[in-house]
């Protein structure tokens, strides 16, 4: 098993026939995701990539069955596209659209609570479970199916957790990268619980970052209720204060958040955490 | 995005919370003229600067007549102001804020910002005004007040009036208070701002609050929603290299080590930053080059690192997801055409078309060093550095 998705799951792109919308989903297909239409206003009835497209995200849930939809629209339109997919009954949305304004996800956060709907992103590269299912934009053939659950706020840091783990035949159960918005969806610790439950997930890499306080969540979580071994790797500990590092929730203020506050409250919580980005793979291996 | 003190009071205005009377100069006899027509019988002479901790750092003065506003205006116009918000140039002094001065009976602290761990607005109140409120949480947590905004109900009355009990206001101070926060988050909401911070908040001798000083911070993200925020911008209050690199959407900080660094997506970016200094080297910039770049973008990237003249080497470090490592290497040759290059280049490229992003590197006559594997190449870099 893996988590969240497997060969099965039902896929929907929301903000298909555009560039970034066609591009990923064609790789997607070539993955092997069960992809099954997409959605574009005005649009509907036409075909695109020999897939349908619909007008709303309800019509496609109703002829395709998909449970899982992900989001390329702008950012002043992604929080509209991800409330549409809540509203139409999908189980698993992920966005990757970077640059949403924050008080919409204010709102996005607020609407989505108690619909059981999870969302992924947005600001964040997907998730993948190698061998079965693809989506998002990181590479597919940098991974290998195996035993590794990995969770990142960050995409480059993923692909570089993916082909350390791969090189060491470890392999990846699923990987989720949560994104780099300060307000988003699953965070470490959703994922963690995921991970934790999974038969096929081995070993954990968590890869964090400066801004917020989840990491120190997730070290409170990882103590009380995670027995498989965790390899942890936190970016920023060269950051300026007050300075926004790329992502919009990589920022320290007032204080907070900062890389040496996450690696001491990881390594209180009896994780390791690797000093170099390099070391991810081969302190993982070093677990079993 | 952040705007001057001058241009938040104006925000302010507008809104309903009331501010010092006060108008902006620009030359130090227009300083003289608005304290005249001002009128009153002191005034206080503000820089209008992107920067905390301007007090201490002689940026803002209290002058008794108009010679002194004069006086005072001629020492901080053209000059340079460094505080211990800013690096060391500090940042310039194009205008002035002149305000007439209130008899202060108390100072008192209040901001609404957005809060990550409650995903609510949040208003911040102390009765500790004036003081860095992060010293004040730290220290006597207990004079903290927070109240959480739900966005489907709006902030509530009760809310305000929790705020100004604890504070100690009492009468119609209550409403003004209520009035005070209502204006914040009209605000807040109509401009996307991301903080709006009033320190001190001052109650008068009268019993009148206002807002003695006004911060607010815009929401990168939903700035171009806002044009009337947008035309607020003040470039000379930021860094040249940064502005530059917005203009073709990178994303580039300063820092002040001898390496550059050019790396695609901002948590790769931030790990090489630190691997860098982890090998005894320090960054001399953050510059993520994005995830789905081209060779334009790479090119404008590497001059933009090269044209910092306290660059000793550099460092490029690709993960080739969507990016393909042969576009990056025909962008930094591209930008090795286009300037010259003398420093040595430590090139680390993984992923896809990694072969002929390797093969076009190495086939020039330029100080390019071709690593396969990170941590080596972060060693080569400082060693590089080192030795020049």
């Amino acid at each position: 098993m893996s988590i969240l998705i497997d060969k099965n799951t039902k896929v929907i792109c929301q903000g298909f026939t555009g560039k970034q919308g066609t591009f990923h989903s064609e790789q997607a297909l070539d993955y092997g995701t069960q992809l099954v239409g997409g959605v574009t206003p005005e649009r509907g009835g036409e075909t695109h990539l020999g897939l349908p497209v619909f007008n709303t995200v309800q019509d496609a849930v109703n002829l395709t069955g998909a449970t899982a939809s992900v989001i390329y629209v702008p950012p002043f339109y992604a929080a509209d596209a991800i409330l549409e997919a809540v509203d139409a009954g999908i189980k698993l949305i992920v966005c990757i659209t970077e640059g949403i304004p924050i008080l919409q996800m204010l709102r996005v956060k607020a609407a989505m609570a108690d619909t059981g709907a999870l969302l992924i992103g947005p600001n964040c590269p997907g998730v993948i479970t190698p061998g079965e299912c693809k989506i998002g934009i990181m590479p597919g053939k940098i991974h290998l199916p195996g035993s590794i659950g990995i969770v990142s706020r960050s995409g480059t840091l993923t692909y570089e957790s993916v082909h350390q783990t791969t090189q060491q035949g470890l392999g990846q159960s699923t990987c989720v990268g949560i994104g780099g918005d300060p307000i988003h969806g699953m965070n470490f610790v959703d994922v963690l619980s995921h991970f934790q439950a999974d038969d096929q997930t081995k070993g954990i890499v968590m890869v964090g970052e400066i801004g917020g306080g989840e990491e120190e969540d997730a070290a409170e979580y990882i103590k009380a209720h995670v027995t498989k071994p965790v390899v942890a790797y936190i970016a920023g500990q060269t950051a300026p204060a007050g300075k926004r590092m790329g992502h919009a929730g990589a920022i320290v203020t007032g204080g907070k958040g900062t890389a040496d506050g996450k690696v001491a409250a990881l390594k209180a919580a009896g994780i390791e955490v690797v000093n170099s980005p390099t070391d991810i793979g081969v302190a993982m291996m070093g677990c079993f | 995005m952040n705007i001057h003190e001058c241009q938040a009071k104006q925000l302010f205005q507008i809104h309903g919370i009331p501010v010092p009377d006060g108008k902006q100069a620009a030359t130090p006899d227009g300083a003289g003229q608005v304290a005249n027509e001002l009128g009153g019988e002191g005034w206080v002479v503000k820089a209008q600067v992107h920067a905390g901790g301007r007090g201490k750092a002689g940026g803002v003065k209290l002058a008794k007549n108009l010679t002194e506003v004069v006086e005072f205006s001629r020492d901080m116009l053209g000059k340079r102001l460094v505080t211990i918000q800013t690096d060391s140039a500090g940042l310039p002094i194009n205008s002035l804020l002149i305000e007439k001065i209130y008899p202060i009976k108390r100072e008192l602290y209040l901001s609404a910002l957005v809060d990550r761990a409650s995903k609510r607005v949040i208003f911040i109140a102390s009765a500790a005004g004036g003081m860095d409120i992060e010293t004040v949480a730290h220290e006597s947590p207990e004079q903290i007040i927070s109240v959480q905004v739900h966005p489907a109900a709006g902030l509530q009355a009760y809310q305000c009036r929790k705020v100004a009990y604890n504070l100690g206001l009492k009468g119609p101070q209550v409403k003004a208070m209520e009035k005070i926060m209502q204006g914040m988050y009209d605000l807040f909401l109509a401009k996307d701002a991301s903080q709006i911070e009033i320190n001190p908040l001052i109650e008068t001798h009268s019993g009148e609050l206002m807002a003695l000083d006004a911060k607010i911070n815009f929401d990168d993200n939903a700035v171009a929603m806002h044009p009337d925020i947008l035309a607020m911008k003040d470039p000379s209050q930021e860094d040249e290299k940064e502005n530059e690199a917005q203009r073709f959407g990178l994303n580039y900080i300063t820092l002040e080590g001898n390496i550059g660094c050019m790396v695609n997506g901002a948590g790769l970016a931030m790990a090489t930053m630190d691997l860098v200094k982890l090998k005894g080297g320090l960054p001399a910039n953050f510059l993520d080059v994005g995830g789905g770049t081209n060779v334009e973008k790479v090119c404008e990237a590497f001059k933009l690192i090269l044209s910092d003249k306290s660059v000793k080497a550099v460092l490029v470090n690709i993960f080739g997801g969507i990016v393909k490592c042969d576009v990056i290497a025909s962008g930094i040759l591209a930008a090795i055409e286009q300037v010259h290059v003398t420093v040595p280049v430590v090139v680390r490229l993984e992923g896809t078309n990694v072969e002929e992003g390797r093969a076009l590197l190495s086939n020039t006559g330029h100080k390019i060093y071709a690593a396969d594997d990170l941590a080596h190449a972060a060693e080569q870099v400082v060693a590089l550095a080192e030795a020049v």
